[in-house]
């Protein structure tokens, strides 16, 4: 059933299992005791960044499949996607399964893409199991998207730091456990912000669109969640969104909490936070998750935000479009 | 959204983003820059003095110090260090030589894992191209001129 | 003795003060506009050559020594001075002579930069 831009899931696909990988870096913070697998040193024994990104996902997905006690062979589909061109390292950690593979992009809101689209053809009866899987690693992002490592540049106050990181879920059908009740496709939006440094203020227009459109087809108000859970849009991005839907007649600011803001412990020398696709998988695949089985929250809208820029496009000018999918998870 | 103009929102919320940037801190900046450029560039007076006392002049003795900054500046960028010195000083060790040597060794140091050919050499110039490329054009332009005018 | 001690903490104080100044300016320009790092190399560099070829640079060089030559505008400052010597000794000179005179700088850069890739790897932040 759909309305407006709404995926409403009958069958209520369940979270059966899931698993987040995590760095150094972040193990420092809030999901440190969360994750199941803290890398000791972000070469994740492999020799360049790019293998030790995909093999954090790989990781992973066999994580979250074993987990849910499920054979390799149960699982119907694997929806995964990254930061890097062509989606690399999802693609190169898909060749170690048996299962298909559908590749997603999305920028950092492919998590919530891929559980929206999992859930889809679980709720339709089309696959009985499907496992979202995404992940980022900050050394690769830095050299694909900005400058060599060692360059001696200075960030400015506005700038994120990618997440190390990858987490992944399976979904499936089940009476127990956290579900996917709903889902909200998002819209590509851009407001002309061309500043490839201020990510937060670029992305919380889409995620500002994204959760009214949510709230208003699901007739919903924000006091129904226990916990509105953007992606990676940072302190300032936070703040901004606050006041886009503030200016629309919803305040979320009792119950709005963003992965980048919280996953690492001292955010004044990241300046507004994390960010990458690994952000909103680690932190959602291990604390809240947790908290939710846990029963701490029942409710939770899920809405990651993705910057769907590339360094051509900045190059030539181009302002930043972006998305943010938003899904609702309850217990 | 609808209601208003595209662009017309486009430039309010352009507006409204740039009241909610987080300061620059101007005057940390500024200092750390002054002294760490000053410093560099008294390093560079030392190893002038030394090379002086070591009986080089002209030329000679300019290229030998800006060789020796060079070393340094790579030595440094290899080590992990020069980066975290341009994180606190900015364009204190962005614009002496030093760093020119860094955005030349940095991106070599960095595309090595796609091959020696097509990453570490090609894209040694990937940052300084651009020093070397603006620098002989205006440099034969100011030739050219100084031939003819 | 003394006085020529004085002589020499001038001369480095000298330094100090101008390349220091050289990179203010540059870190003021960086904080007030959206230039990034490789723009404000080019462009100092240029005012560099620029500067040189308008017998600014010169008495500037001569003032604060490795304070003006020491800065990517000293590089300037040395392809400007290379094209202008060539000049005076003929065409060919004029073409080659800015590239000649900065050889020492590119020709280290390269070799070390070679060097270095050689021995180390690219190392993740922390911070």
């Amino acid at each position: 059933m759909k309305k407006g831009n709404t995926i409403f899931f009958e069958n209520k696909p369940a979270i059966l299992s899931y698993a987040a990988v995590c760095g150094t870096k972040e193990s420092e913070g809030v999901i440190g005791s969360f994750a199941d697998v803290v890398l000791k040193d972000d070469m994740f024994g492999e020799s360049t960044f790019e293998k030790a990104e995909c093999k954090m996902l790989s990781t992973a997905i066999s994580l979250a499949v074993k987990k849910s006690g499920l054979d390799e062979g149960d699982i119907d589909v694997l929806f995964s996607g990254d930061l890097l061109n062509q989606i690399i390292s999802a693609s190169f950690a898909a060749r170690n399964y048996d299962f298909p593979f559908l590749g997603v992009y999305s920028a950092c809101s492919t998590m919530s893409e891929s559980i929206l689209l999992g859930s889809t053809l679980v709720d339709g009866g089309y696959v009985n199991t499907a496992v979202c899987a995404t992940g980022s690693h900050f050394a690769s992002a830095e050299r694909q998207y900005r400058y060599p490592l060692e360059l001696g540049c200075t960030r400015p106050p506005q700038a994120q730091w990618t997440v190390t990181g990858a987490g992944g879920l399976v979904l499936g059908r089940s009476q127990k456990g956290v579900k996917v009740t709903c889902g909200t496709m998002g819209r590509v939006r851009d407001f002309g912000v061309t500043d490839v440094n201020n990510m937060g203020a670029a992305m919380a227009p889409a995620a500002a669109d994204t959760i009214i459109r949510h709230f208003r087809d699901t007739q919903t108000e924000p006091a129904d969640f226990d916990l509105i859970l953007t992606g990676d849009l940072g302190a300032l991005g936070s703040r901004i969104l606050k006041d886009l839907t503030w200016e629309k007649g919803f305040d979320i600011s009792a119950n709005h909490v963003d992965c980048g803001e919280i996953i690492y412990k001292v955010v004044e020398s990241e300046f507004q936070g994390g960010s990458g696709a690994g952000c909103s998988a680690t932190v959602l695949n291990s604390y809240i998750l947790e908290k939710m089985n846990a029963g701490l929250y029942k409710r939770v809208l899920f809405a990651a935000t993705g910057a769907l820029l590339s360094t051509v496009s900045s190059g030539q000018g181009e302002s930043i479009p972006c998305i943010s999918h938003a899904v609702r998870l309850e217990i | 959204m609808t209601a208003k103009p595209r662009e017309n929102s486009n430039q309010n919320y352009l507006n409204y983003v740039k009241t909610q940037d987080p300061p620059t801190k101007h005057l940390n900046n500024c200092v750390s820059a002054f002294l760490v450029g000053g410093f560099i560039c008294s390093i560079g007076q030392f190893i002038r003095y030394l090379l002086e006392y070591a009986g080089l002049s002209g030329d000679e003795l300019a290229g030998a110090t800006s060789i020796i900054l060079i070393f340094l500046g790579c030595l440094l960028t290899g080590l992990g260090v020069y980066d975290r010195i341009g994180r606190y000083a900015g364009a204190g060790s962005i614009v002496p030589i030093t760093g020119f040597a860094n955005s030349v060794t940095s991106p070599a140091i960095e595309f090595k894992t796609e091959g020696w050919i097509y990453g570490m050499a090609a894209k040694m110039f990937t940052v300084a191209g651009a020093i070397i490329v603006f620098g002989v054009f205006s440099g034969v332009i100011v030739g050219l001129v100084y031939m003819f005018v | 003795m003394q006085a020529e001690l004085l002589q020499i903490l001038l001369t480095y104080l000298k330094a100090f003060a101008v390349g220091g100044g050289i990179c203010l300016l540059a870190q003021i320009i960086i904080n007030f506009t959206d230039l990034t790092a490789g723009k404000i190399l080019v462009y100092f560099m240029l005012a560099g050559v620029v500067l040189t070829a308008t017998g600014v640079y010169q008495p500037l060089v001569e003032f604060a020594g490795a304070g003006a030559t020491v800065p990517i505008s000293g590089f300037g400052y040395l392809l400007a001075n290379g094209a202008m010597k060539g000049a005076e000794k003929g065409f060919f000179y004029a073409v080659t002579g800015s590239l000649a005179a900065a050889s020492a700088g590119v020709t280290a850069a390269v070799v070390f930069a070679f060097l270095m890739a050689l021995i180390f790897k690219s190392r993740t932040k922390r911070s």
